[in-house]
């Protein structure tokens, strides 16, 4: 066994990576960078707007959508919350941390939801994309954290980049799962009256999916909320940051009332989106 | 022109169906063709056609063949090979546009399980397939609200299917098929999951429709009681073949396999078989000119105690008893006018038994079969009556 391994020599797949990642870079970067410019601009953009708007007009915007969707109970945390949060001058950041999360979880709708389709619609693009998830999910974040550097830059976008591809893959699997999900026999319905591909899939499959996608869509939401504070490693700033800056400096007392802070966000935008899924 | 005709329909289930093609060409059985194939025959040369207003039953077990069989029709499943012509049109090879387009205009489908979209109202099911045809939201309603009136559910269109019963949310399910105005219905066990007295209910009100409707329908069962009840013809299937094909009366006193006779054996015949099936030509009628003496002189010959009247073309008049005749012929009366008795248990050729077994029980005298012009055509004798129920083929009478 021993003699055997020697005859095959190592494989230099570091080596290769390095290699595809400097070809890459070389061939995509400007591509890439310009993108980046856009998204930056984009995202600081929502940030900009989240910090400028007054934090009253948010917390009663929150109170009401959580009164609507989630009830009473939801509402009165929803207020107390975000005025602690207030209260221990984390507002301003908590606000870069909620537009990272809407931009990478609106994009990974964007791009998860007919994604997901397809791949219940289609036995190769299911083929191809569940080993492909299957890495998203496992491999570490920080593998492909540092990458995303030379391609993006420092900042939000990289952090939103990386946060997306840890984040969509519940999108994608839960929409693929709600559509196969429908009953055959309404399939059926549908094509035996003459429904089209679009009729088939806007009048009765996605109504049908629809608490299974938004279940994917919630996940996805708190994947990317806890996915920031790593983030911060490549200058995301918001509440990362903040985590980050007290891991350097051994500052447990700030690094806690950020963690506090995120936990707030979190238990918010859970309750909210999946009662969202629930209703009706 | 047949509104539906089926040539040597053939459906594989498989990937590489040629070979086994071949073989249910050759006639090979179905379990030759999975070993030697690993293909699932699931319909073999199957041919008929429906005539428009005809209600066409398949019946047979699971795994029959019969769902296959009507999901071809409107091409939920591809089949192998032959024509299925729907207005002399072949469905099987159309290109999807076209076919979409006979799926919305000409036909709809009821599903065992309903089907009803949950996340839609009654009247927004029903309006399903006026919807995806693109027609207007008061149009579509208006229609809709129509066939739900013909249904009976008026009054329950805002609500949603999970607040109905089994047996309305089906009759949304036929709603739903109806609004359409298609020409044909197919109809894919539809009662199959309700319980028996809502099933006979909406048997009955499916009868009604049809009567008003005329609709050509596709009715698969695996109920031989509501085979015969809802079918003007009927198609038996046994392993994934049609083995017997006709009018229920034909399959029930003839049936062409032993499957079929063991199929049929435990049947309620009543409910299938009419008079005409079981009547019986009178052994003689008297005119009401003839003399009592001849009147006699026939019941005598044939060892019986009363005799039909009909005057010269065959209208029925009464009927005259033995006592009455030779009363009569001693008093040397020559016309039997006085003493022919017009109270006669009548009924008409297509009436079931079920609904005559009671006059069978309590009559004294055989039971008139008459035409809508009171034309005799035939007389119902106990004996006959219960060698029709028994599964007879009746053979005696001359």
């Amino acid at each position: 066994m021993n003699s055997l391994m020697t005859l095959i020599p190592r494989i230099p797949l570091a080596q290769w990576t390095d290699n595809a990642i400097e070809y890459l870079q070389e061939e995509w970067g400007p591509a890439t960078k310009a993108f980046s410019h856009v998204m930056e601009a984009l995202i600081k953009g929502l940030q900009d707007f989240l910090i400028s708007v007054p934090p009253e007009v948010i917390i009663i915007f929150v109170a009401l959508l959580a009164w609507w969707v989630a009830g009473k109970k939801i509402a009165v945390f929803s207020i107390i919350g975000l005025l602690f949060i207030i209260n221990i001058e984390l507002w301003a950041v908590s606000m870069q941390t909620l537009a990272m999360v809407i931009a990478a979880v609106g994009l990974c709708m964007l791009i998860g939801v007919p994604l997901g389709i397809l791949s219940a619609k289609n036995e190769v693009v299911h083929r191809i994309v569940t080993p492909i998830l299957d890495f998203m999910q496992t491999l570490p974040a920080f593998v492909y954290l540092l990458p995303a550097i030379p391609f993006f830059g420092l900042g939000v976008v990289p952090a939103v980049i990386t946060t997306l591809i840890f984040a969509m893959p519940p999108v994608i699997r839960l929409t693929s799962l709600g559509i196969k999900q429908v009953p055959d026999e309404l399939v059926e319905l549908g094509r035996s009256f003459g429904s089209t591909f679009f009729q088939m899939l806007f009048k009765i499959e996605l109504p049908l999916a629809r608490s299974t996608i938004l279940a994917g869509i919630n996940q996805c939401i708190m994947l990317a909320l806890s996915m920031v504070v790593v983030a911060a490693m490549i200058g995301a700033k918001g509440l990362g940051g903040v985590v980050w800056t007290a891991i350097q400096t051994l500052n447990m007392g700030m690094g806690f009332e950020a963690g506090i802070a995120i936990v707030i966000m979190a238990i918010i935008l859970d309750r909210i989106t999946q009662n969202v899924g629930k209703s009706k | 022109m047949a509104k539906i005709e089926v040539k040597n329909l053939i459906k594989i289930y498989g990937t590489n169906t040629d070979k086994a093609l071949e073989m249910v060409r050759q006639g090979a059985d179905n379990i030759e063709i999975r070993k030697k194939t690993k293909q699932v025959v699931g319909v073999r040369n199957a041919s008929f056609s429906v005539e428009q207003g005809e209600s066409f039953v398949i019946m047979g077990l699971s795994g029959s063949g019969k769902s296959t069989l009507i999901r071809c029709i409107n091409r939920l499943i591809k089949p192998s090979a032959g024509e299925i012509l729907i207005d002399g049109e072949d469905i099987s090879k159309m290109p999807s546009k076209q076919l979409e387009d006979i799926r919305r205009r000409k036909m709809a489908m009821v599903f065992q399980r309903f089907a009803l979209l949950p996340h839609r109202t009654i009247v927004d099911n029903v309006a399903y397939g006026l919807e995806i045809q693109g027609i207007s939201r008061d149009k579509r309603y208006e229609q809709a609200m129509r066939t739900i009136e013909l249904v009976g559910l008026k009054g329950w269109e805002e609500s949603y299917p999970s607040n109905l019963s089994g047996g309305m949310q089906q009759r949304v399910g036929i709603a739903r098929a109806l609004a359409t105005d298609p020409d044909i219905l197919l109809m894919d066990e539809p009662f199959s999951a309700l319980d028996p007295l809502i099933r006979q209910e909406m048997q009955d009100e499916l009868l009604e429709i049809q009567q008003k409707l005329q609709k050509t329908i596709i009715f698969i069962t695996h109920d031989l009681d509501e085979a015969l009840k809802v079918g003007d013809r009927i198609a038996l299937m046994k392993d994934a073949q049609i083995v017997q094909m006709g009018q229920p009366e034909d399959i029930l006193l003839s049936p062409a396999t032993e499957y079929v006779a063991r199929f049929v054996e435990n049947v309620n015949r009543s409910k299938a078989l009419t008079a005409s099936a079981v009547m019986v030509k009178p052994r003689s009628v008297v005119h009401p000119k003839d003399g009592p003496l001849t009147a006699l002189y026939q019941m005598e010959k044939y060892g019986i105690s009363s005799l039909f009247v009909t005057d010269r073309s065959g209208h029925l008049t009464g009927y005259i008893r033995a006592e009455d005749a030779s009363d009569i012929a001693e008093q040397g009366i020559k016309q039997l006018d006085s003493i022919i008795q017009t109270d006669i248990p009548v009924t008409h050729p297509d009436e079931y038994l079920s609904n005559l077994l009671e006059v069978m029980a309590h009559t004294k005298v055989p039971v008139a079969v008459v035409d809508e012009n009171n034309i005799l055509k035939g007389i119902l004798v106990r004996g006959s009556v219960i060698a029709g129920l028994a599964g007879e083929r009746r053979e005696f009478h001359e």
